[in-house]
């Protein structure tokens, strides 16, 4: 320990921490731009700077370790005058939009420039002029709102070290950007959007659905239905500062009644369905020499990552469609036919805490008879965009309950928005379809750590012990994707969450969520399944009900038609060496 | 051919990047974006990585150079004596801005802090002929020269292949 003086109260701080840390624990605040918890500090922004006794100019306290007898002042005049330059000059290079702005009051340059109270134009010059890049189906770039704090790049290439952007040029010319400034559709991005999530303005974005959607449900001719994933009922709470945590579902199936929807279904019953697919589906690799290991398909991020990468293992990932693909595609197929509904006048939107969701859902792989087995996809914070605009008081709304047949679900489906979720699920059916009997402990905690890598072997019966594997974030895949390559991997089932934490952290969620945050959204999955009637996906009588009517069993014909889908090889398209 | 080139090197080392950019520039004359992507694959970083250090220098180009390349002094020296103008007299003429490469790649317009001719100022330096003293007037007739050579070779490459 050592201790130091800040802002003249006495700080006993551990070696090595930061400035910046030793002043947060006793209640000092410094902003910070660039600053990336856990990684290491860049120091670019300069945002951050503080007097420190002795030192001849201002230092950055997000990269500076503290020592004993330090003084330091973090609101001094200097620090004051040199704070808000740096907020001055970042703002005049700045489109001045904000009543306009998709993040007007949830940014953090706009709070920078009300907390260092800039209220003239004191520097007028050139601004920096870059096209925004629409080119993608997920997500917009909007380069000339990026005060290049780096955030964005460091989560691309150190988090999930996919590496699609960086700082191009210099001085004025300096752009984040792709390689040759490429559309992010001809990119390396998988569109996983977490660099929407650090980013502090509007330069990242995702591609609104929101337009596509009210002219849907105002649509007299149209049957407008919505489904709603397992991870954004256990976050939309927050930004209507209700507990953390709180699972908002019966509020939020009101809320989209309103909207005009005509039905309110739930992607977790579609989750069931996958869990039945998907588990039979493993379990038929196993028996008949199929590719192992098998990697699970639910999130597109992951199955865009493969194919742009390793086209050579698209082998080895299961055929399934995404849940809300397989409710889409029953609901245009089955659905319809059962409640005698055209299926082209059906328009199916999915709230999802995801932004590659859109770009899946315009896969032409994913129809059926050329319609869209999803029409629109609405992030969490596009959903609440939507309920602002339309006068929803969410938190006064009462509760109701999901529309059946496709509502019904089990808990296994509910953590499917958490990573290790959907091994959990998938393992609780597959036990049942081999050893014949229950799976005694539900819970596998090995899954539920927040490791990059989780695994775990599973004893079935004599003569199957089950190796699993849980991807924490597609940062994390490489060594096990190099093992399958080289023929040693050990596993038969992998399961593969592009974004840390699963979709409960996915790039449509709000923005800014904090660790603790997070934590608390995997516990409100974890509730939801631990209260649930039904926690394995093969009691799910509607689920049960839809194979005797219609699909037959899981697997037949008629369900791989409808429920599964094949994949791109992407590296040959985007001729990637 | 660029991948000689990694012979020379450590596969997984990025430290080695700029080194293997200025061969290949050497080799090229410019960095091809096939090159780059090979790069990137050789170090084991992102393509995005690469180009972002290929642009941050003022010494890698990303396109070719044109036959003829044109250097307009924008030192103190010549920018006291009205640069400034040359490069967008040049600008105009050429149809191209500085830095860039003219569609039919006979011409290329850099500029350079200082050639080191001060006494001549505002000077020009076209392949390895100098123009100093230069006027704005003068820059049409200099240009056309060049277009002229740059037609008499053609003729001559053809009236030898007939």
């Amino acid at each position: 320990m050592v201790e130091l003086t800040i802002n003249n109260i006495k700080v006993k701080a551990e070696e090595g921490m930061t400035i910046l840390d030793a002043a947060k624990s006793v209640g000092i605040s410094i902003p910070t731009l660039c600053h990336m918890k856990d990684l290491f500090p860049t120091g670019a922004c300069r945002i951050c700077v503080v007097e420190v006794d002795g030192m001849r100019g201002l230092i950055p306290s997000c990269a500076y370790p503290v020592s004993e007898g330090m003084n330091v002042l973090t609101n001094s005049a200097r620090v004051r005058i040199s704070r808000k330059t740096i907020v001055e000059l970042l703002v005049e290079n700045h489109p001045q939009d904000c009543l306009i702005c998709v993040r007007n009051k949830n940014c953090e340059l706009q709070d920078l420039s009300e907390t260092y109270s800039i209220r003239e134009h004191r520097f007028v010059g050139e601004k920096k002029d870059h096209a925004i890049d629409i080119s993608s189906a997920s997500m917009e770039r909007d380069p000339a709102k990026c005060i290049l704090c780096g955030r964005c790049v460091r989560v691309c290439n150190e988090i999930q070290k996919v590496g699609a952007i960086d700082f191009t040029n210099r001085g004025f010319k300096s752009n984040v950007t792709t390689p040759y400034n490429k559309g992010l559709n001809v990119s390396d991005c998988i569109l996983c959007g977490q660099c929407i999530l650090v980013c502090p303005t509007a330069a990242l974005r995702e591609k609104s659905h929101i337009k596509a959607v009210a002219a849907a449900t105002n649509d007299k001719s149209k049957f407008p239905i919505v489904q709603i994933a397992p991870a954004v009922r256990a976050s939309l709470g927050e930004e209507y500062n209700l507990p953390l945590g709180k699972n908002v579902t019966g509020k939020l199936i009101t809320a989209l009644r309103r909207l005009g929807f005509k039905k309110v279904f739930d992607t977790n019953f579609a989750a069931d369905l996958t869990i039945m697919e998907e588990a039979t589906e493993l379990i038929s690799r196993i028996n008949n020499g199929g590719k192992l290991p098998m990697f699970t398909s639910c999130c597109p991020g992951w199955v865009k990552y493969i194919e742009q990468n390793r086209p050579n293992l698209l082998p080895h990932v299961s055929t399934c469609k995404s849940p809300h693909e397989m409710e889409g595609a029953v609901l245009k197929t089955y659905y319809a036919k059962k409640m005698g509904l055209n299926p082209e006048d059906i328009f199916v939107v999915s709230i999802m805490p995801c932004t590659v969701k859109k770009f899946e859902a315009e896969r032409p792989e994913l129809n059926q008879e050329h319609l869209q087995d999803v029409d629109a996809v609405l992030t969490t914070r596009e959903l609440v965009r939507i309920f602002k605009m339309t006068g929803i008081d969410f938190v006064d709304l009462p509760e109701d309950e999901f529309d059946n047949p496709l509502g019904e679900s089990t808990g296994a489906a509910a953590i499917f928005g958490t990573s290790g979720g959907v091994m959990e699920a998938a393992i609780r059916t597959a036990y049942f379809k081999i050893a014949g009997n229950h799976l005694d402990k539900l819970e596998l905690e090995d899954f539920r750590t927040e490791n990059k890598v989780k695994s775990k072997s599973i004893k079935i019966n004599d003569d199957i012990t089950l190796n699993a594997a849980v991807v924490n974030g597609i940062g994390n895949v490489g060594k096990i994707l190099d093992e399958i390559e080289n023929g040693d991997s050990k596993y038969h089932f992998i399961e593969v969450m592009a974004c840390p934490g699963g979709c409960i952290n996915g790039g449509g969620q709000p923005i800014h969520a904090k660790p603790e945050k997070i934590r608390k959204r995997v516990q409100a999955l974890y509730e939801i399944d631990a209260n649930a009637k039904t926690r394995r996906s093969y009691e799910n009588e509607s689920v049960q009900k839809l194979y005797n009517e219609f699909l037959e069993e899981p697997n037949s014909h008629i369900a791989h038609e409808i429920l599964h889908t094949n994949y791109i090889d992407r590296k040959s398209i985007l001729k990637r060496k | 051919m660029h991948k000689d080139i990694f012979k020379h090197y450590p596969a997984n080392d990025r430290s080695n990047l700029i080194a293997i950019l200025q061969q290949i520039q050497d080799e090229y004359g410019y960095l091809p974006e096939e090159a780059l992507q090979d790069v990137a694959s050789f170090l084991c970083m992102p393509v995005s990585s690469v180009y972002g250090v290929a642009t941050f220098y003022n010494q890698f180009r990303l396109t070719p150079l044109g036959k003829n390349v044109i250097r307009v002094c924008r030192g103190t020296a010549c920018h006291v004596k009205n640069s400034a103008n040359i490069l967008t007299a040049l600008e105009s003429e050429l149809n191209i801005v500085a830095g860039g490469t003219t569609r039919d790649k006979l011409f290329t317009l850099e500029t350079v802090a200082c050639i080191g001719a001060c006494s001549i100022a505002p000077v020009i330096n076209i392949n390895e002929e100098y123009y100093g003293r230069i006027s704005v007037k003068e820059i049409p007739k200099i240009i056309k020269k060049y277009k002229t050579e740059a037609k008499k070779e053609i003729s001559n490459l053809e009236s030898a292949s007939v």
